[in-house]
Protein backbone atom coordinates (compact mmCIF):
# COMPACT_ATOMS: atom_id res chain seq x y z
CA UNK A 1 0.00 0.00 0.00
CA UNK A 2 1.66 3.47 -1.42
CA UNK A 3 0.58 6.14 0.59
CA UNK A 4 1.79 9.63 -0.91
CA UNK A 5 1.95 12.89 1.20
CA UNK A 6 2.12 16.19 -0.60
CA UNK A 7 5.03 18.50 0.47
CA UNK A 8 4.07 22.25 -0.09
CA UNK A 9 6.20 24.83 0.46
CA UNK A 10 5.78 25.73 4.46
CA UNK A 11 4.30 22.55 5.44
CA UNK A 12 5.82 21.27 8.36
CA UNK A 13 4.51 17.77 9.33
CA UNK A 14 5.24 15.63 6.50
CA UNK A 15 7.79 14.13 7.25
CA UNK A 16 5.73 12.91 10.58
CA UNK A 17 2.96 11.63 8.11
CA UNK A 18 5.56 9.94 6.11
CA UNK A 19 7.08 8.05 9.40
CA UNK A 20 3.25 7.49 10.58
CA UNK A 21 2.81 5.49 7.24
CA UNK A 22 5.94 3.46 7.55
CA UNK A 23 5.08 2.52 11.21
CA UNK A 24 1.43 1.60 10.16
CA UNK A 25 2.89 -0.66 7.51
CA UNK A 26 2.53 1.49 4.64
CA UNK A 27 5.18 2.51 1.91
CA UNK A 28 5.20 6.26 2.14
CA UNK A 29 5.94 8.14 -0.90
CA UNK A 30 7.14 11.83 -0.62
CA UNK A 31 5.20 14.18 -3.29
CA UNK A 32 6.01 17.57 -4.13
CA UNK A 33 3.20 20.34 -4.72
CA UNK A 34 4.93 21.23 -8.24
CA UNK A 35 4.35 18.07 -9.69
CA UNK A 36 1.59 17.09 -11.99
CA UNK A 37 2.49 13.24 -10.69
CA UNK A 38 1.01 10.87 -7.62
CA UNK A 39 3.51 8.61 -8.51
CA UNK A 40 1.27 5.43 -8.73
CA UNK A 41 0.22 6.27 -4.90
CA UNK A 42 -3.23 4.44 -3.50
CA UNK A 43 -3.79 6.71 -0.96
CA UNK A 44 -2.77 10.47 -0.45
CA UNK A 45 -2.36 12.63 2.52
CA UNK A 46 -2.33 16.70 2.72
CA UNK A 47 -0.11 17.38 5.78
CA UNK A 48 -0.50 20.46 8.67
CA UNK A 49 1.76 23.33 8.35
CA UNK A 50 1.62 26.82 7.09
CA UNK A 51 1.60 26.44 3.50
CA UNK A 52 2.53 29.87 1.74
CA UNK A 53 2.88 31.57 5.48
CA UNK A 54 -1.27 31.14 5.60
CA UNK A 55 -1.08 34.24 3.16
CA UNK A 56 -4.79 34.99 1.90
CA UNK A 57 -6.55 32.44 3.48
CA UNK A 58 -5.42 28.95 5.40
CA UNK A 59 -4.52 26.69 3.02
CA UNK A 60 -5.80 28.38 -0.03
CA UNK A 61 -2.94 29.03 -2.57
CA UNK A 62 -1.46 25.61 -1.74
CA UNK A 63 -5.15 24.66 -2.69
CA UNK A 64 -4.58 26.20 -6.37
CA UNK A 65 -0.99 24.35 -6.35
CA UNK A 66 -0.32 22.07 -9.56
CA UNK A 67 -0.47 18.66 -7.95
CA UNK A 68 -4.29 19.82 -6.62
CA UNK A 69 -5.60 19.09 -9.64
CA UNK A 70 -4.38 15.59 -9.09
CA UNK A 71 -5.39 15.30 -6.16
CA UNK A 72 -8.85 16.82 -6.63
CA UNK A 73 -9.06 14.06 -9.68
CA UNK A 74 -7.96 11.21 -7.54
CA UNK A 75 -10.44 12.49 -4.42
CA UNK A 76 -13.29 12.71 -7.29
CA UNK A 77 -12.58 8.87 -8.13
CA UNK A 78 -12.53 7.79 -4.84
CA UNK A 79 -8.77 7.33 -3.76
CA UNK A 80 -8.45 7.57 0.07
CA UNK A 81 -7.32 11.29 0.86
CA UNK A 82 -6.48 12.84 4.76
CA UNK A 83 -6.40 16.44 5.39
CA UNK A 84 -4.64 17.01 8.76
CA UNK A 85 -4.67 20.95 9.83
CA UNK A 86 -3.36 22.75 7.05
CA UNK A 87 -4.30 19.63 4.68
CA UNK A 88 -8.06 19.57 5.95
CA UNK A 89 -8.17 23.77 5.28
CA UNK A 90 -6.59 23.23 2.10
CA UNK A 91 -9.51 20.08 1.26
CA UNK A 92 -12.25 23.08 2.58
CA UNK A 93 -10.68 25.62 0.21
CA UNK A 94 -10.63 22.82 -2.52
CA UNK A 95 -14.14 22.24 -2.06
CA UNK A 96 -13.62 18.68 -1.50
CA UNK A 97 -14.96 18.74 2.06
CA UNK A 98 -17.69 21.51 2.89
CA UNK A 99 -17.40 24.52 5.34
CA UNK A 100 -14.85 26.62 6.36
CA UNK A 101 -12.43 27.30 9.18
CA UNK A 102 -11.63 30.62 10.62
CA UNK A 103 -9.56 31.88 13.18
CA UNK A 104 -10.00 30.24 16.85
CA UNK A 105 -13.05 32.23 18.60
CA UNK A 106 -10.57 33.31 21.45
CA UNK A 107 -7.89 34.31 19.07
CA UNK A 108 -5.40 32.30 20.95
CA UNK A 109 -2.83 29.87 18.87
CA UNK A 110 -3.68 26.55 20.90
CA UNK A 111 -1.67 23.15 21.56
CA UNK A 112 -2.92 21.00 24.03
CA UNK A 113 -3.53 16.72 23.59
CA UNK A 114 -7.02 17.35 22.55
CA UNK A 115 -9.67 14.34 23.30
CA UNK A 116 -12.43 13.52 20.30
CA UNK A 117 -14.87 11.10 19.92
CA UNK A 118 -14.89 8.82 16.28
CA UNK A 119 -18.31 9.39 15.33
CA UNK A 120 -18.38 7.97 12.01
CA UNK A 121 -15.81 4.71 10.98
CA UNK A 122 -17.15 3.98 7.32
CA UNK A 123 -14.19 5.77 5.93
CA UNK A 124 -10.91 4.14 4.78
CA UNK A 125 -9.45 6.36 7.55
CA UNK A 126 -11.71 5.31 10.64
CA UNK A 127 -12.11 1.67 9.78
CA UNK A 128 -9.70 0.45 12.20
CA UNK A 129 -11.76 2.41 15.25
CA UNK A 130 -15.18 1.57 17.27
CA UNK A 131 -18.04 3.62 16.65
CA UNK A 132 -18.23 6.13 19.28
CA UNK A 133 -14.51 5.39 20.86
CA UNK A 134 -12.82 8.14 22.58
CA UNK A 135 -8.93 9.37 21.58
CA UNK A 136 -6.60 11.47 22.25
CA UNK A 137 -4.46 13.33 20.06
CA UNK A 138 -2.48 17.09 19.66
CA UNK A 139 -4.27 19.67 18.50
CA UNK A 140 -1.95 22.82 17.45
CA UNK A 141 -3.42 25.80 15.55
CA UNK A 142 -4.61 29.00 15.35
CA UNK A 143 -7.08 28.70 12.55
CA UNK A 144 -9.65 25.53 13.73
CA UNK A 145 -12.57 27.17 14.04
CA UNK A 146 -15.53 24.69 11.78
CA UNK A 147 -17.94 26.91 10.45
CA UNK A 148 -20.86 26.52 7.81
CA UNK A 149 -23.88 27.75 7.11
CA UNK A 150 -27.43 26.62 8.91
CA UNK A 151 -28.29 24.33 5.90
CA UNK A 152 -24.39 22.97 5.13
CA UNK A 153 -24.61 22.03 9.02
CA UNK A 154 -27.91 20.21 8.22
CA UNK A 155 -27.08 18.47 5.57
CA UNK A 156 -23.76 17.23 7.41
CA UNK A 157 -25.24 16.11 10.17
CA UNK A 158 -27.93 14.55 8.25
CA UNK A 159 -25.45 12.66 6.03
CA UNK A 160 -23.32 11.70 8.95
CA UNK A 161 -20.63 13.23 7.71
CA UNK A 162 -18.88 14.23 11.00
CA UNK A 163 -15.95 12.10 11.84
CA UNK A 164 -14.64 13.34 14.54
CA UNK A 165 -15.76 15.41 17.74
CA UNK A 166 -14.01 17.34 20.08
CA UNK A 167 -14.53 15.54 23.68
CA UNK A 168 -14.54 17.28 26.86
CA UNK A 169 -13.37 20.70 25.87
CA UNK A 170 -13.90 22.44 22.34
CA UNK A 171 -10.94 24.02 22.17
CA UNK A 172 -11.41 26.71 19.07
CA UNK A 173 -15.05 27.49 18.70
CA UNK A 174 -16.23 25.05 16.50
CA UNK A 175 -19.74 24.37 15.68
CA UNK A 176 -21.45 21.31 17.02
CA UNK A 177 -18.10 20.68 18.24
CA UNK A 178 -17.01 19.04 14.79
CA UNK A 179 -13.29 18.33 14.59
CA UNK A 180 -12.98 16.40 11.48
CA UNK A 181 -15.47 15.67 8.13
CA UNK A 182 -15.63 12.95 5.59
CA UNK A 183 -17.02 13.70 2.06
CA UNK A 184 -20.46 11.60 0.91
CA UNK A 185 -18.47 9.21 -0.48
CA UNK A 186 -16.50 8.82 2.57
CA UNK A 187 -13.31 8.51 0.92
CA UNK A 188 -12.12 12.01 2.00
CA UNK A 189 -11.51 13.11 5.17
CA UNK A 190 -10.18 16.32 7.24
CA UNK A 191 -9.66 16.87 11.04
CA UNK A 192 -7.94 19.47 12.33
CA UNK A 193 -5.85 17.46 14.96
CA UNK A 194 -2.46 15.91 14.22
CA UNK A 195 -2.72 11.95 14.33
CA UNK A 196 0.39 11.71 12.76
CA UNK A 197 1.99 13.34 16.20
CA UNK A 198 0.37 10.12 18.34
CA UNK A 199 2.03 7.07 16.08
CA UNK A 200 4.75 6.29 18.89
CA UNK A 201 5.53 5.75 22.18
CA UNK A 202 7.86 8.18 23.77
CA UNK A 203 6.82 11.06 21.14
CA UNK A 204 2.79 10.48 21.92
CA UNK A 205 0.15 12.70 24.61
CA UNK A 206 0.46 11.47 27.71
CA UNK A 207 -1.72 8.50 28.93
CA UNK A 208 -2.57 7.25 32.09
CA UNK A 209 -0.18 4.29 32.11
CA UNK A 210 2.73 6.58 31.05
CA UNK A 211 3.79 10.32 29.73
CA UNK A 212 4.19 10.51 26.13
CA UNK A 213 2.72 6.84 25.42
CA UNK A 214 0.10 7.46 23.45
CA UNK A 215 -0.55 6.10 19.82
CA UNK A 216 -4.16 6.42 19.19
CA UNK A 217 -3.35 8.30 16.06
CA UNK A 218 -1.44 5.44 14.62
CA UNK A 219 -5.27 3.53 13.61
CA UNK A 220 -6.10 6.09 11.31
CA UNK A 221 -2.63 5.22 9.20
CA UNK A 222 -3.00 1.30 9.94
CA UNK A 223 -7.23 1.46 8.91
CA UNK A 224 -6.01 2.75 5.20
CA UNK A 225 -3.15 0.55 5.27
CA UNK A 226 -4.98 -2.54 5.90
CA UNK A 227 -2.97 -3.43 9.05
CA UNK A 228 -5.39 -2.94 11.76
CA UNK A 229 -5.28 -5.43 14.22
CA UNK A 230 -7.27 -4.56 17.20
CA UNK A 231 -10.27 -4.52 15.54
CA UNK B 1 -1.42 53.43 -14.30
CA UNK B 2 -4.93 52.37 -12.51
CA UNK B 3 -5.75 49.91 -9.82
CA UNK B 4 -8.36 48.05 -9.44
CA UNK B 5 -9.81 47.62 -6.00
CA UNK B 6 -11.05 44.42 -4.43
CA UNK B 7 -12.52 44.61 -0.75
CA UNK B 8 -13.29 41.54 1.04
CA UNK B 9 -14.83 40.80 4.90
CA UNK B 10 -15.34 38.32 6.69
CA UNK B 11 -19.45 37.57 6.43
CA UNK B 12 -21.30 39.55 8.87
CA UNK B 13 -22.74 36.34 10.86
CA UNK B 14 -19.23 35.38 11.96
CA UNK B 15 -17.57 36.14 14.83
CA UNK B 16 -13.73 38.05 13.72
CA UNK B 17 -11.76 37.46 16.60
CA UNK B 18 -9.24 39.37 14.74
CA UNK B 19 -11.13 42.51 15.33
CA UNK B 20 -12.48 41.81 18.66
CA UNK B 21 -8.60 41.71 19.71
CA UNK B 22 -8.83 45.43 18.35
CA UNK B 23 -11.91 46.40 19.87
CA UNK B 24 -10.43 45.26 23.45
CA UNK B 25 -7.51 47.24 22.86
CA UNK B 26 -9.37 50.08 22.05
CA UNK B 27 -11.48 49.59 25.16
CA UNK B 28 -7.93 49.30 27.14
CA UNK B 29 -7.37 52.95 26.18
CA UNK B 30 -10.12 54.09 27.08
CA UNK B 31 -11.65 54.65 23.19
CA UNK B 32 -15.21 53.60 24.42
CA UNK B 33 -17.06 55.49 20.90
CA UNK B 34 -16.80 52.27 18.95
CA UNK B 35 -18.87 48.79 19.54
CA UNK B 36 -17.12 46.89 16.73
CA UNK B 37 -14.08 46.69 15.29
CA UNK B 38 -14.26 44.33 11.97
CA UNK B 39 -11.24 43.43 10.04
CA UNK B 40 -10.99 43.13 6.06
CA UNK B 41 -8.93 42.15 3.22
CA UNK B 42 -7.85 45.49 0.54
CA UNK B 43 -6.34 43.88 -2.74
CA UNK B 44 -4.73 45.94 -5.35
CA UNK B 45 -4.21 44.90 -8.91
CA UNK B 46 -2.21 47.29 -10.35
CA UNK B 47 -2.81 47.42 -14.02
CA UNK B 48 -0.38 49.05 -16.60
CA UNK B 49 -2.15 51.92 -18.80
CA UNK B 50 -6.16 52.04 -18.75
CA UNK B 51 -8.47 49.08 -16.72
CA UNK B 52 -10.70 47.74 -19.33
CA UNK B 53 -13.56 45.45 -19.19
CA UNK B 54 -11.23 42.59 -19.51
CA UNK B 55 -8.93 43.32 -16.73
CA UNK B 56 -12.32 43.84 -14.43
CA UNK B 57 -14.33 40.97 -15.74
CA UNK B 58 -10.45 38.71 -14.72
CA UNK B 59 -10.61 40.83 -11.54
CA UNK B 60 -14.27 39.77 -10.57
CA UNK B 61 -13.71 36.25 -11.38
CA UNK B 62 -10.42 36.06 -9.30
CA UNK B 63 -12.22 37.95 -6.75
CA UNK B 64 -14.53 34.77 -6.35
CA UNK B 65 -12.74 32.03 -7.13
CA UNK B 66 -8.97 33.04 -5.23
CA UNK B 67 -9.38 36.07 -3.69
CA UNK B 68 -12.25 35.09 -1.30
CA UNK B 69 -13.90 32.52 -0.23
CA UNK B 70 -17.73 32.47 -0.23
CA UNK B 71 -18.22 30.17 3.00
CA UNK B 72 -16.25 32.53 5.08
CA UNK B 73 -16.49 35.94 3.28
CA UNK B 74 -17.80 38.33 0.80
CA UNK B 75 -16.50 40.71 -1.43
CA UNK B 76 -18.18 43.97 -0.54
CA UNK B 77 -16.26 46.02 -3.34
CA UNK B 78 -14.56 45.79 -6.73
CA UNK B 79 -13.81 49.25 -8.15
CA UNK B 80 -11.27 51.16 -10.43
CA UNK B 81 -9.09 53.67 -8.56
CA UNK B 82 -6.34 56.34 -10.51
CA UNK B 83 -3.05 55.02 -8.76
CA UNK B 84 -1.05 57.37 -7.43
CA UNK B 85 2.12 58.94 -9.40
Amino acid sequence: MKVGVVTFPGSLDDRDALRAIKLAGGTPVALWHGDHDLQGVDALVLPGGFSYGDYLRCGAIAAHSPIMSEVIDAAQRGMPVLGICNGFQMLVESGLLPGGLIRNDHGDFICRDQKLRVDNISTPWTSGYREGEEITIPLKNGEGGFIADDETLKRIEGENLVTFRYSGVNPNGSLHDIAGLRNEAGNVVGLMPHPEHAVEPGFGPDTSIAMKSGTEGLTMFESVVGTVVNA
Amino acid sequence: MATIVIEVMPKKELLDPAGKAVLGALHRQEVQDFHEVRIGKRFELHVEGEVTEAHLATARTLAEDLLSNGVIEDVVSIRTEDSPA
